[in-house]
């Protein structure tokens, strides 16, 4: 189910602004990388790069090579729509569909790829809810709107969307960032369980979130404002928050930056 | 109302400062004589509004009142516009059974041909074209809402309808069997030919309410569909409609609104007869606006009478199409964008 990204000297740009400058990095099946770094230094567009989402955004383009497994997701001839469809993607602020109840929101996937059976999309909505942690919560109100539910349980109903269409990637966009503590506390758990059965790739400005949930960390930065954003390091999580190799990885981490 | 009755509030008292006497009497809005004529001007504005909607009221209800009283036709049944009695030794005999008729085919020809196509259009701008190509249609669509109904009228009349009789020989031969479709081969200054007409005309302003709703669909919902894998039509149909429609319904009733009170471009094109038409391809039939506009001129003062109270119930149907359009947009509120 899980694949390994292995990315080599990505760049991407806005228009002539390069925003992240010859990023090169692997990221293992089944393990959590946490992207960490200051405002501006690229991680959110990096990690819209995995998923070709870079270059939706107006000017965005993109060089070098991202290998899903064997396959470069920037090879000619793919189809960034077939992409997004085996890396999901879960984003800062939740965004369920408005107009659509709970159950059409974690169904959506599934109806976009093909035509399946009311009993199937029944099974893959309440697997997937119980997979987001959010079954019991909603199990009675499935046709109600997902609008209408807490920050929190909107964001676990995006996860629950994500993974609805089995995913071999799970990309996340500072997923917790407009949350209170207990529901961040909810997503920090299920990541937690979700990285059984996924390649988890969560981009946080909250170090403490990044030491508790991920297995790797790559610490961005940049060298000045305007300047495109670089991959200073990468390595296992315990290391780069107790003794990384980078100097500047030290600084960030324990409040010297800047 | 909303206008006048706000106005009318004072404005907040700064807290801070209760004891200077001047701050508090410049908060109350009364002593600054730039406050005092805005104030005036503005409550003035309201209640001028109100002053006008109840004189219309009246004078269409009490001059309506006055044709009713001596018309011996069914006036919401009789199929004859006779207010001078010619045919019926002097007694008013008429009837808006062929008016509405003609009103409401016309118009809902012209919004079944306008809003698919304007949803098209501003899916295109929005969505689609690159802004090198998006600017100039939008400005093109603007140009022609600002084309005058006479021209749009002269221009049906003149080069539309020749140009139709083949259409509607197409129409006759596969669709003739309905009877809807029908068509003898007469000059076809028909309610069809007039749908088609103001569909043109209400084009720009379905087009441009539905651009600046599908503009405003929030850029993360958009991305939560393209995210699943959604084409472009598929991020569409699932982000861009759902948020943009009860837009599209408001665009689509401001241009029935207009389509049903168009009066001189379908003066200029229709071949009006007092008959119902099964047919909408065949000449004949009128609308209200159309039968006022042609009428009002030649008609004494109590056939001028009977046009006003046919206009009473142009006003009573476009306020009900209107109250039908926000019944609409309020029961899917649960489910529209404003809740995200």
């Amino acid at each position: 189910m899980a694949k390994r990204i292995d990315v080599s000297g990505l760049t991407a740009y806005y228009g002539s602004h390069k925003a992240i400058d010859d990023i090169s990095m692997t990221v293992e099946p089944r393990s959590v990388t946490a992207f960490i770094g200051p405002s501006g230094c690229g991680k959110s567009t990096f990690l819209r790069t995995l998923n070709r989402m870079h270059e939706v955004t107006p000017g965005g383009r993109v060089e070098g090579k991202v290998l899903l497994d064997d396959e470069d997701l920037y090879g000619s001839g793919v189809d960034p729509v077939a992409v997004r469809r085996t890396i999901g993607m879960v984003f800062q602020r939740p965004n369920p569909f408005p107009t659509m109840s709970i159950f059409d929101n974690v169904a959506a996937g599934l109806r976009l790829n093909g035509s399946y059976k009311k009993s199937e999309l029944n099974d893959v909505v309440e697997k997937s809810l119980k997979g987001a942690n959010l079954w019991n919560e909603v199990k009675d109100r499935l046709n109600k709107p997902g609008s209408g539910l807490s920050g929190g349980q909107q964001q676990r109903l995006c996860i629950a969307r994500a993974i609805a269409v089995e995913p071999q990637v799970l990309l996340m966009d500072e997923p917790c960032s407009a949350l209170d503590p207990i529901s961040t506390l909810a997503i920090e758990d299920l990541i937690g369980e979700l990285k059984e059965r996924f390649t988890i790739v969560i981009v946080t400005h909250n170090m403490q979130q990044a030491a508790r949930v991920s297995d790797r960390t790559a610490f961005f930065n940049l060298s000045a404002v305007g300047q495109p954003g670089k991959l200073i390091e990468i390595d296992d999580t315990e290391r780069i928050f107790s003794n990384p190799s980078v100097q500047a990885t030290e600084d960030y981490i324990s409040g010297r930056f800047g | 109302m909303d206008i006048a009755s706000n106005t009318t509030s004072p404005p907040p008292v700064d807290d801070a400062k209760p004891a200077a006497p001047v701050d508090k009497a410049a908060a109350r809005g009364a002593t600054r004589p730039g406050d005092k004529i805005f104030l005036g001007f503005s409550r003035g504005s309201g209640i001028a509004l109100l002053a006008i909607m109840a004189a219309i009221a009246v004078f269409l209800t009490y001059r309506t009142a006055l044709a009713l009283a001596d018309n011996t036709g069914n006036f919401l049944t009789t199929f004859e516009w006779d207010p001078a009695g010619a045919s019926t030794g002097g007694k008013p005999y008429f009837g808006i059974a062929v008016l509405v008729f003609g009103t409401v085919v016309s118009s809902l020809i012209a919004l079944v041909i306008a809003v698919p196509v304007a949803i098209g259009i501003a899916l295109f701008i929005s969505h689609y074209a690159p802004r090198k190509l998006a600017t100039p249609i939008a400005y093109v669509i603007d140009l022609l809402a600002a084309v005058p109904s006479i021209v749009y009228g002269l221009w049906g009349a003149l080069v539309v309808a020749p140009n139709l009789t083949g259409l509607y020989s197409w129409l006759d031969d596969y669709f003739g069997w309905t009877g809807i479709f029908e068509y003898n081969g007469g000059a076809p200054r028909s309610l069809m030919t007039v749908g088609i007409l103001l569909a043109i005309m209400i084009l720009p302003i379905i087009t441009n309410v539905s651009r600046e709703v599908f503009l405003q669909v929030p850029k993360m919902h958009e991305e939560a569909a393209l995210a699943l894998g959604a084409t472009r039509w598929e991020v569409i149909r699932m982000s861009v409609l759902p948020f943009g429609r009860s837009g599209i319904i408001s665009a689509s009733m401001l241009g029935l609104g207009r389509a049903l009170g168009e009066t001189i471009a379908v003066a200029t094109v229709l071949s009006p007869s007092f008959l119902i038409n099964a047919s909408v391809l065949d000449y004949g039939g009128g609308t209200f606006a159309q039968n006022i506009a042609s009428k009002f001129n030649e008609a004494s003062e109590y056939g001028q009478d009977a046009l006003i109270a046919s206009g009473l119930i142009l006003f009573i149907i476009t306020l009900l199409v209107n109250g039908a359009a926000r019944l609409i947009i309020a029961r899917r509120k649960e489910y529209s964008g404003a809740n995200a």
